[in-house]
């Protein structure tokens, strides 16, 4: 807040903590931090690159509420700056998963996130439509559409409307998928889904305790 | 005309003369050593001079040997230079630049969000890898961002 630079305010609190937990916008911030700090540094989001607190969260829903190995999942929405489903897509190729990027053209998967899917043998597939992908996976993993990355608020409002999930939508959906959501949701779900046997968002929100809990405890060495 | 190309690449009696540069890479080569005002041995340089298969740039830095490590960073830009030892007008060492994995503080990284391209006391560190499909990339340590072109272009 007085212009001091990040790695100095790491340095001071690294004497005042046990533990950092660091959120910031900038790219690749929280890996710098983890240079200069001397406790342990659990990222909790940095810039559009990684949330992997999130995704062990979203790695425990899907264990609970569906599977993980060769799971069959489309990630909508912000694929581009959408920091959960970058670190969700790498975590999620390490069980072997099949993954749909449904996005519009401006908002697609980073080449180089799908390169590295693609070495590891991932089957990928990439659309714009929702309606065309929902009877074929087991997880759908929203995310919000953020209003700021369109300069033209028409083109917001266009891409906002053509990937939401309603009632309508589901009608096709296998009877056992499950959606998941990082929060907070503006119209992307409709409010109608909530009582489906679907939802699982806010039970996604709820593991994010128990799991951060027992990150913290393990970055503090209380269990191993 | 023997006399003038003598003019234009003197023998240098002792340091490095970096030969085979890609033609017109000589300053990014200057740019890629850190050499700049500062520095203070004589440097020469001539750009596309006739090499014997294409035009070639060659670099030469008079009095000054520099480290494998510096030298190695030209093969980001310009991968079949080789590297020349002088001692006494002799050619005592021959080598090929061979691609670093890793640099740092040698190049910009394309990523204006990135760590690295804000006020904090840190360079920019990137692991370097070659493959056919792609040539040279860049993957930034810190945003994990690829540079996969105009290398050159973000020469720090």
């Amino acid at each position: 807040m007085k212009g001091e630079n990040l790695a100095d305010t790491i340095r001071v609190i690294s004497n005042y903590a046990d533990l950092i937990v660091l959120r910031h916008p900038l790219d690749g911030s929280v890996r710098m931090a983890a240079e200069f700090a001397s406790v342990p540094v659990i990222n909790g989001g940095d810039g559009s690159v990684h949330h992997p607190t999130q995704t062990f969260l979203d790695l425990y829903t899907i264990r609970r509420e569906s599977h993980l190995e060769g799971l069959k999942i489309a990630m909508a929405g912000d694929l581009k700056y959408g920091r959960t489903v970058h670190s969700l897509c790498h975590a999620l190729s390490l069980y072997g998963a099949e993954m749909t990027f449904v996005s519009p053209p401006e908002l697609r998967m980073p080449p180089e996130i799908v390169r590295d899917l693609q070495k590891n043998k991932i089957g990928i597939k990439e659309t714009d439509s929702l309606e065309e992908i929902i009877g074929d996976v087991e997880v759908l993993y929203m995310t919000r559409v953020q209003r700021e990355r369109f300069p033209d608020p028409e083109e917001y409002e266009k891409v906002k409307n053509r990937l939401r999930v309603t009632g309508d939508l589901l009608r096709t959906a296998d009877p056992d998928l499950k959606i998941l959501h990082p929060l907070p949701r503006v119209n992307e779900i409709s409010p109608e889904v909530d009582s489906t046997p679907h939802a699982c968002y806010f039970e996604q929100a709820f593991y994010g305790v128990p799991i951060r809990m027992a990150l913290l405890a393990l970055a503090l060495g209380v269990i191993e | 005309m023997k006399e003038k190309w003598n003019l234009k690449i003197q023998a240098i009696e002792n340091g490095t003369v970096i030969d085979h540069i890609k033609a017109g890479q000589a300053l990014n080569v200057l740019r890629i050593l850190g050499i700049s005002s500062a520095f203070r041995a004589t440097i020469s340089f001539v750009m596309n001079a006739s090499g014997a298969r294409s035009k070639k740039d060659v670099v030469k830095i008079e009095g000054k040997e520099l480290s494998v490590e510096e030298l190695n960073r030209i093969a980001l830009i310009s991968p079949k230079a080789t590297i020349n030892i002088i001692r006494d007008f002799e050619v005592v060492q021959k080598n090929n630049v061979v691609l670093p994995s890793y640099v740092e503080g040698v190049v910009r990284c394309v990523n204006s969000k990135c760590i690295s391209n804000s006020s904090e006391p840190i360079k920019s560190k990137f692991s370097v890898f070659q493959s056919e499909e792609e040539g040279v990339t860049l993957h930034c340590l810190y945003c994990e961002h690829v540079i996969s072109e105009d290398i050159a272009e973000n020469l720090l």
